[in-house]
């Protein structure tokens, strides 16, 4: 009987060994989604981050097919801006290079920075949807009661399925003012991305 | 066992299993399986009653349309709360209860594998559920932005924030080191001639569900730290404006909360499948295949998370993958209540509370089952999400389902436990107060959620009013139901009826062959148990 408990004992704390390691990996694998998720993001746009497409990438168009490119821009509530699309949608041929303005006005008594952060729906339109010239690139300084026109340049690519003829281009508009320097440093290296 | 021949018959009844003295030394110290499976139980029990006093608060405020009772923040406060010490306070505890209580005892073994973990996985509880109870008492209330605490609507509530993310850290270190334990228990201290197919169903099912929680209980630990760094250490991880994506979020989340609603459930399949045989007086049919079956609705717990998320928006080949195999589940889980169905068909059943408990459970958890499979669908989805349809659904397998096999498993369990049988009259009525108020209370919901009541807002359109004020009277009358369990526990605690060793005529298993109420100790020593006595013995 002693021997059999001495041998419990090893197999409970190999047991407790083992589950203590699957456990700790397992928090390491909540972790790594977050990267996974960029990347699979990345390959399918599943949230609506935008495709990269230089303007010399420009290859054929597709003439005699036109896709609807609709307009959107929200501001996030901690910034006191307006912020529209000047036109709210356009007939665009897939291929070609396009251009379009927003338009932001702070409408409070100070300067406030903001951020742009683009996304494209349907989602499966995003990897498709690339924007060569954008005022989200940088973050946007508006003194009090400034108005400012933000050009946009983009470019549909030909290889869009053509089942998708709507595509929503929506900004939504942070306050970079309350962000702390640590988010702002990590905001700017993935909008660079976008 | 030592027996101490000075001794009198007297004072042997009591003393004779060496229970430690002083209420410190018995229960703050205790590593014996009984005690700590009493003290989750009673644990439970107090946290079910809490979580319940919160749901009469949400019934009262929607008893009519309007706000009559509490401002919108705290009926949000309500609902966020209810469900995370429903969950984490109730439901799962009382399982980890009784398998502390049940498992040893069913498998031989002597006590759990890892005892003073075993009191370590306890005590950690009622620590992390004052921390959650505190916010109730802060500046800024409890944590109002929904058990699923999605970013960024969790984070602007105030510092509730940083108590939630430790209490559930808490909760998340209690479950992980409790199912480490049911884990190293089975594997390593069944008696020698006890192998994994003679293991009852009880057994089996909480193995594969301790596997689940290793597996996904740090996921949610780890999801939770990130609220807790976007909230206070600048990290972006939810946060749009940083470059991060709070459907991330819903994504990690329901990675762990899937196969979460699979942990509730699992353990009450291994109750019923315990129950039902027993009050059949036939084995259970088709054991393997319950094994199989359990395995398989785990296995595709991992891989239907999204279905949580149809109004996120998803590409449509993601929509119709989750949606397909979503509805794959309904496979394994036909399996077992198929099985139940043809344990009980041509058997010599009678119907005693554990009994009736279990049926309702096959039958109102087969009706929460399919409302699961409408679900599903991803089209009829996005009309039902987040309506009041989702939370008569998860209530129909959440309360009827895993509370009615908790429920069904103490009157079961109770007199190995207390060495008396529970009053079968008040039993009875214990189920039939709790049976009909509980329809009363959820079946109308569905109603509610297909017309579009929308869940968690305390107001609502008047063309709702009648069906929430039955469902009120409902909610209320289940909620006394409870109370009236309390009083039935307490009763048989106290005294009552003594019970045989065997209890049920019918039970087969390992914890009928000890006395009741069991010892202290039980299967001190290493040996063959006689395969027999067990359920599933000679034929595998």
């Amino acid at each position: 009987m002693q021997k059999d408990n001495s041998n419990r004992t090893k197999d409970n704390k190999k047991v407790l060994n083992i589950s203590l390691v699957v456990a700790v990996l397992m928090v390491g694998f909540g972790f790594a989604l977050v990267p996974l998720y960029d990347i699979i993001c990345d390959i399918t746009g599943l949230n609506g981050k935008t495709g990269v497409m230089a303007a010399s990438d420009v290859k054929e168009q597709d003439v005699g097919h036109t896709v609807t490119v609709q307009f959107d821009g929200t501001v996030n509530s901690n910034l006191p801006w307006s912020f529209r699309p000047k036109q709210f949608s356009m007939e665009v041929i897939p291929g070609k290079l396009y251009s379009t303005e927003y338009i932001a006005k702070n409408i409070s008594e100070e300067d406030v920075t903001g951020q742009a952060v683009p996304s494209v729906a349907p989602n499966e339109a995003s990897i498709y949807f690339s924007k060569t010239e954008c005022f989200c690139f940088t973050e946007q300084l508006l003194t009090s009661g400034e108005e400012k026109q933000m050009p946009v340049t983009f470019i549909v690519s030909s290889d869009l399925p053509k089942d998708i003829e709507v595509l929503t281009l929506s900004y939504t508009f942070f306050n970079k003012n309350r962000m702390t320097t640590a988010q702002q440093a990590e905001g700017n290296a993935k909008h660079e991305k976008i | 066992m030592s027996h101490d021949i000075t001794h009198d018959e007297a004072s042997h009844g009591h003393d004779h299993d060496h229970k430690p003295k002083g209420f410190v030394k018995r229960w703050l110290m205790t590593t014996n399986h009984k005690d700590i499976g009493t003290l989750y139980l009673i644990f439970a029990f107090a946290m079910f009653i809490l979580g319940g006093a919160m749901a009469m608060i949400i019934r009262l405020e929607l008893f009519q349309p309007g706000l009559q009772f509490v401002e919108p923040d705290f009926f949000n406060q309500m609902t966020t709360m209810h469900a995370l010490i429903m969950v984490f306070g109730a439901v799962m505890p009382a399982f980890v209860g009784l398998a502390n209580w049940m498992i040893p005892l069913m498998i031989g073994a002597p006590d759990m594998a890892l005892p003073r973990m075993n009191n370590w996985s306890f005590w950690i509880l009622p620590f992390a559920f004052t921390l959650l109870a505190s916010t109730l008492f802060m500046e800024g209330g409890a944590p109002a932005g929904g058990w699923t605490m999605y970013p960024p609507l969790v984070l602007q509530g105030g510092h509730n924030v940083a108590y939630l993310v430790f209490a559930v850290h808490l909760m998340g270190i209690s479950s992980i080191m409790g199912a480490i334990n049911v884990i190293a228990t089975i594997m390593n201290m069944r008696a020698p001639n006890v192998g994994y197919l003679n293991m009852p169903l009880f057994v089996w099912t909480w193995l594969i569900t301790a596997f689940l929680l290793i597996a996904v209980m740090p996921v949610l630990a780890g999801a939770v730290t990130m609220l807790l760094t976007d909230r206070y250490f600048d990290t972006s991880f939810f946060n749009a404006a940083g470059g991060g994506d709070p459907v991330l979020f819903q994504h990690i989340f329901w990675f762990f909360g899937h196969p979460e609603v699979y942990i509730m459930i699992l353990p009450a399949f291994g109750v019923v499948s315990e129950i039902i045989p027993t009050f059949a007086r036939k084995p259970l049919f088709g054991y393997v295949s319950m094994v199989y079956a359990t395995a398989a609705i785990a296995f595709l717990s991992f891989i239907v998370w999204a279905h949580h998320m149809f109004s996120v928006g998803m590409p449509l080949g993601g929509e119709l993958y989750f949606m397909y195999a979503t509805m794959m589940i309904a496979v394994p889980t036909g399996v077992k209540i198929f099985n139940w169905v043809a344990t009980m068909w041509r058997g010599s059943m009678t119907f005693e509370t554990p009994m009736l408990f279990s049926l309702a459970f096959v039958i109102l958890f087969t009706i929460g089952g399919f409302s699961g499979v409408m679900m599903a669908l991803a089209p009829v989805d996005l009309q039902y999400h987040d309506t009041y349809f989702i939370v008569a659904h998860f209530h129909y397998v959440l309360v009827t389902g895993a509370v009615f096999g908790i429920i069904a498993g103490v009157y079961y369990w109770i007199p190995k436990w207390s060495g008396h049988m529970y009053n079968e009259r008040l039993g009875k009525i214990h189920f039939w107060w709790s049976t009909i108020s509980v329809n009363v209370l959820f079946f109308p919901q569905h109603f509610l959620g297909l017309a579009g009541m929308p869940r968690r807002i305390p107001d609502y359109s008047t063309q709702f009013a009648e069906f929430n004020m039955w469902s009120s009277i409902g909610g209320f009358a289940f909620g006394l139901a409870q109370v009236f369990f309390i009083y039935v526990v307490w009763k048989t605690v106290r005294g009552g009826e003594k019970a045989t060793a065997q209890v049920w005529d019918g039970a087969k298993g390992l914890e009928w062959t000890v006395p009741s109420p069991a010892p202290h100790h039980t299967f001190e020593e290493f040996g063959p148990v006689d395969l027999d006595k067990m359920a599933h013995g000679k034929d595998h």
